[in-house]
């Protein structure tokens, strides 16, 4: 497959919590190819913002990072801050959650978009408004020219997302990371954004990392996914491989709990248990005391991902034996 | 908005007004002006012709009605001091007060939010606690505390101040700075934390995964949303500008309306106690309606939300 865009090796993230310091992501490895779709998968608080928001350096001086993030032949962790200006936005662009509190609220959309269009493309006044009205235009904002006047409180969640989508797109970026873009919205306009992404993907040959919780939402809209648990990668397969062969007893657990739209109604099984604080975490795998396949050799070490097949790593000592 | 503005402007009249009436019977109800203007040893008949005179021995709500007929035409009533109009003895003493509290409002804001801004960026810093201590010491000290404070190290100690009066400029820095210390406090910390609450806001984040500089997110998309509260309690300040100096006057012997107003009260002297409360009033209503006005400016989501 090549070089990948972006390679992310070991990294590490802790939080200064005052008394005492949190490791919040214990070496995640993941490498993002050109116009690859990877959907990160996990639990809140498993580290799928995190891992992106360290990458980035957005994570204040409370965080303290380590490993590498191998991006364009520079290694992101401990770059100066120029560096990484130089890359938000304009190499790697990030959507977020709640796209209406994303919005400044203080400024017109207009205003919002010719800021990013400045910055990234060097455009200001008439050209940049111009721009910017063929951007909203490009995310599916009807009357684009007249909603660059308006401000973020005079439009509904999804127009947000896609005015933060049409702000993404301004830095012609390599890869887009879009952090559960579609958490904060209605069940129809979430269809209607992720389609929007996957539109944008093919058109411009962008990677897409979807962030989400929903293993469903991920399965439909990217190639590949990473299940992330307590700060760790701990399945990395295509989307096939997931539904057919998942090696993780997580990701087992995940598609347990997935409704099925054909095939026979079933009960859906929730995981037992909850995630361990990241403070507070078990001796060994982080899934052990929730797993049903437990026994005592899990509690002895942290497993290490194994590379099942050809782009199928798991992380669980009985990985090998159980589908490889 | 026409409609907006009407209500806004009766509802700031009846505020006025109520202020105005409780002043009126209050003051009626806790003393005889009478037996503290006229000497001890005064004859009855000569009280009872001065409590005619100035009709205090008409029934109270004949007083009062007779008090808002006349303040409807633009008559307070007088002095019973020295007989001239209240109004001309409060109008003399406006340009005093002013004098101080006008340049303590401008001290207020040019220390307060930039060490409230300082603070917040540097959240847990030894600046941000240095601060924040003075912070807590200058509004929870009482303001005549810190005038003699200011007094015993610069006019007994160092001798460069005037410890009261009112001959010159140099009489004025001592109560600007006891005013402006408690106001720039307040003003610090309401700043920090507006401050605070705004950089936690996700587009602060938003704004540096575009790619700015840090300094632009502070800038440009922190300090305009920051503004938004820290505007009503600047706001507030522009209220207290005639009435806010009432114990500095006090303690520098400052000949300012809030002198003037202990003064009167002391001395019972009912239309300039009125007068000065009247006033304050309305200073503290036009303010609040002055912030109304600045918050529609700065914050677009008012300006569209009675839509």
């Amino acid at each position: 497959m090549g070089v990948p865009l972006i390679d992310i090796r070991g990294l590490t993230v802790d939080f200064d919590a005052g008394q005492r310091v949190v490791r919040a992501l214990h070496g995640v490895d993941l490498a993002i190819h050109g116009g690859e779709a990877v959907g990160l998968v996990g639990e809140s608080g498993s580290g799928k913002s995190v891992t992106w928001l360290a990458a980035l350096g957005l994570l204040g001086n409370r965080a303290r990072i380590g490993g590498e993030v191998l991006f364009e032949g520079r290694n992101l962790v401990g770059a100066p801050a120029s560096d990484l200006e130089a890359v938000r936005g304009a190499r790697i662009a990030m959507i977020f959650q709640d796209p209406s509190s994303s919005l400044n609220p203080v400024y017109r959309i207009g205003q919002q978009l010719a800021e990013a269009l400045q910055l990234h493309r060097g455009m200001s006044g008439a050209a940049a408004l111009a721009e910017a009205a063929r951007l909203l235009d490009r995310v599916g904002i009807a009357d684009a020219t007249r909603r660059l006047r308006d401000y973020p409180h005079e439009l509904s969640g999804g127009m947000n997302q896609r005015v933060m989508i049409a702000m993404a797109l301004s830095g012609q970026p390599r890869i887009l990371v879009a952090d559960e873009p579609t958490t904060a919205l209605d069940a129809t306009i979430q269809a209607q954004i992720l389609e929007l992404l996957q539109e944008i993907r093919r058109d411009s040959a962008m990677a897409l990392v979807l962030i989400s919780h929903d293993l469903g939402v991920v399965a439909e809209n990217t190639d590949r996914v990473c299940v992330m648990y307590a700060g760790r990668i701990v399945e990395d397969a295509p989307i096939a491989t997931i539904f057919e062969a998942p090696a993780h007893p997580y990701t087992s657990g995940l598609l347990a709990a997935l409704p099925d739209l054909e095939g026979p109604r079933r009960r859906l099984l929730a995981i037992p248990g909850v995630v361990p604080e990241p403070w507070n975490l078990p001796l060994g795998c982080s899934f052990a005391p929730r797993c049903p396949e437990f026994e005592r050799a899990c509690e002895a070490a942290v497993p290490p991902a194994i590379e099942l097949v050809h782009g199928h790593r798991a992380a669980c000592i009985h990985a090998r034996s159980g589908s490889a | 908005m026409m409609r907006y503005l009407a209500g806004r402007l009766l509802r700031a009249l009846l505020t006025i007004f109520l202020v105005v009436t409780f002043a009126f019977f209050v003051l009626r109800l806790s003393g005889d002006p009478a037996l503290l203007i006229m000497s001890v040893d005064a004859p009855p008949e000569s009280i009872e012709a001065f409590r005619k005179s100035w009709g205090l021995d008409q029934p109270i709500w004949m007083q009062y009605l007779a008090y808002i007929g006349h303040a409807l035409t633009g008559d307070l009533g007088n002095s019973m001091r020295d007989g001239r109009p209240a109004i001309q003895l409060v109008l003399e003493r406006v340009p005093a007060t002013l004098a101080i509290t006008v340049p303590a409002f401008f001290l207020k804001i040019a220390i307060g939010v930039p060490a409230g801004i300082y603070a917040a960026l540097h959240r847990n810093s030894f600046a941000d606690r240095l601060t924040m201590l003075l912070s807590v010491a200058g509004f929870t000290m009482p303001s005549f505390v810190l005038a003699l404070l200011l007094v015993l190290v610069f006019s007994v100690q160092l001798g460069w101040l005037p410890s009261s009066g009112s001959e010159g400029m140099a009489n004025a820095i001592l109560p600007i700075v006891t005013l402006g210390a408690a106001g720039a406090a307040i003003l610090a910390r309401f700043t920090r934390s507006a401050m605070l609450e705004v950089l936690g806001q996700p587009y602060i984040r938003a704004a540096s995964a575009k790619g700015l500089s840090w300094r632009r997110v502070v800038t440009e998309h922190a300090l305009p949303n920051a503004a938004i509260p820290t505007t009503t309690i600047i706001g507030f300040m522009v209220g207290t500008l005639i009435a806010g100096a009432v114990v500095v006057e006090s303690v520098f012997a400052w000949p300012g309306i809030g002198r003037l107003l202990v003064v009167s009260v002391a001395n019972r002297d009912l239309a300039v106690v009125q007068t000065i409360l009247l006033f304050v009033a309305a200073t503290m209503v036009s303010a609040n309606i002055i912030v109304d006005f600045v918050y529609g400016w700065i914050d677009p989501r008012m300006r569209t939300a009675p839509r």
